[in-house]
């Protein structure tokens, strides 16, 4: 229940195969690398577009909460997708 | 029943239906070559080609296939390090906002230049070997200190932080020491390993008696590289091992280029855009960026319009139910095989030429006097371009 509420200081990074972009020709953001291309989701794209290596992972919940208030409670679909996105090798914990 | 009102619907249908986008640019920037691989993809008359784009061509070539939508883009060539301005090409095209990627043999590459390269700010670099081995590496690619100069670029590629991919085109004369080739790849640090079957186009159809692998020894390499794949995830190792098979050894075809002028965008070195770089042995008449805009040629050329949809398509493939699957297969292929490029692949079981593969298959089992392989070089090219 309150799991949710304690502090995630685990800091993303991109890794290091991969470039991040806004694609205006697909209106999307797109994770670049060689010769392959990942077209995000806009909750994907949103949530890394906060990953800079500085933020930790409850920083870029409160960031989120901060941009979409009415989207209730995003920290768990935050978790689940930096968990995808760590299996997939496009983000690491520094 | 009208038949020409269903026909005008079609076509209607058709020129509604919405293609992709140029997603992928290949700028093969130069036919010229150090090496002379007998399965290089290059057509077999490169030497009867134009005069190779400029600087400035090439810049706007990039700056319109880019509001296209272009992400990716691949220099390519030939050896695309023979271009002096390649530098100027990298930082354009980076500046665009493009993925940049060098596909390169290594050859005539630096220290000093990989620096340059990172300096503009190239993204990847793929570096191609032709074996584990240096005698054979040699042999294949008609030089001998390639293999030496392959293993210094990879480790200086590596060593200056750039992500790496290595290329090993395999065939019946390295396809046995895929386990020495997967080892040599994790020593060098690559990230992804593309083991990829010979393509049988151009100069590699030339040689396909001397390339084609047996099924036997396909399936031994498969197991070989998903052994390596599981102790290398096992021991937590990113690497990433790609595993393409010929299509040879299919019952149906693969779907070309993922559709035809959906994706893929190639310049050639003298401006011909195709919507695939084996396209220009095909009987179409294709645009050239110095007459047309990138634009017109992928939205209304003829040469990208012609195998979009499925007008096109003969008997076994129109009534197919998995036409939409795989649009007929490869078109070069079919034209290549059968001398008709609205023929089905003949990889499909169903294709009536499917006994063409069989014939090629048994050919691999057989064997073959240690005849001469017809290298990719300048000469040959010539002959070529003569009896074409």
């Amino acid at each position: 229940m309150n799991a949710a509420v304690k502090t995630d200081f685990r800091v993303p990074v991109l890794g290091s195969l991969f470039r991040f972009q806004w694609e205006p020709a697909q209106q999307a953001y797109v994770l670049l690398y060689p010769e392959g291309m990942v077209k995000l989701n806009e909750s994907a794209g949103e949530i890394l577009s906060l990953v800079d290596g500085q933020r930790n992972v409850s920083a870029i919940t409160a960031a989120l909460r901060e941009k979409f208030p009415q989207a209730g409670d995003l920290s768990r679909d935050i978790t689940e997708f930096l968990e995808v996105a760590r299996e997939q090798h496009w983000i690491d914990y520094r | 029943m009208n038949s020409t009102g269903s026909t005008t619907a079609n076509t209607l249908a058709r020129e509604q239906k919405p293609h992709g986008q140029p997603l992928w640019l290949l700028a093969e920037l130069t036919y010229k070559c150090p090496l002379q691989c007998p399965y290089c993809s290059n057509p077999l008359d490169f030497a009867d080609t134009g005069a190779e784009l400029t600087t400035d061509e090439w810049i706007s070539v990039f700056r319109q296939a880019r509001e296209m939508g272009a992400a990716q883009l691949g220099f390519s060539g030939g050896e695309p390090l023979v271009r002096q301005d390649l530098e100027q090409l990298i930082a354009e095209a980076r500046k665009l906002g493009y993925y940049t990627n060098l596909i390169t043999s290594g050859i005539g590459l630096s220290a000093e230049r990989i620096a340059a390269f990172r300096e503009a700010g190239l993204d990847h670099i793929q570096v191609s070997f032709q074996a584990s081995d240096e005698e054979v590496n040699n042999m294949l690619a008609g030089s001998k200190k390639a293999f030496q100069q392959k293993l210094k670029i990879a480790r200086e590629v590596k060593a200056q932080g750039y992500p790496m991919v290595l290329n090993f085109v395999t065939h019946k004369h390295n396809i046995d020491q895929i386990d020495r080739i997967i080892e040599l790849c994790v020593e060098l640090g690559a990230d992804y390993v593309e083991l990829a079957t010979c393509q049988y186009y151009g100069w590699a159809y030339e040689n396909r008696e001397q390339l084609l692998p047996t099924r036997a020894q396909l399936e031994r390499a498969e197991r070989i590289t998903n052994e390596y794949r599981e102790t290398l995830k096992a021991e937590g190792n990113p690497i990433r091992l790609i595993f393409v098979t010929p299509d040879y050894y299919e019952e149906r075809p693969k779907k070309c280029m993922n559709g035809w002028g959906e994706i893929f965008l190639t310049v050639t070195p003298d401006g011909t855009a195709l919507p695939c770089h084996s396209a220009r042995m095909l009987p179409i008449e294709f645009p050239n960026v110095k007459q047309q805009s990138i634009e017109a040629i992928w939205n209304a050329s003829n040469g990208f319009n012609h195998f979009r949809g499925d007008e096109w398509m003969q008997e076994p493939c129109r009534s197919c139910d998995e036409k939409e699957k795989d649009h007929g297969g490869c078109r070069c292929q079919a034209y290549l095989m059968t001398g008709d490029m609205n023929a089905a692949d003949p990889v499909c079981a169903k294709s009536p030429d499917h006994h063409l593969i069989e014939a090629a298959r048994a050919s691999a089992e057989a064997e073959h006097p240690a005849t001469a392989i017809t290298y990719r070089n300048e000469r040959n090219s010539r002959v070529f371009a003569r009896s074409g």
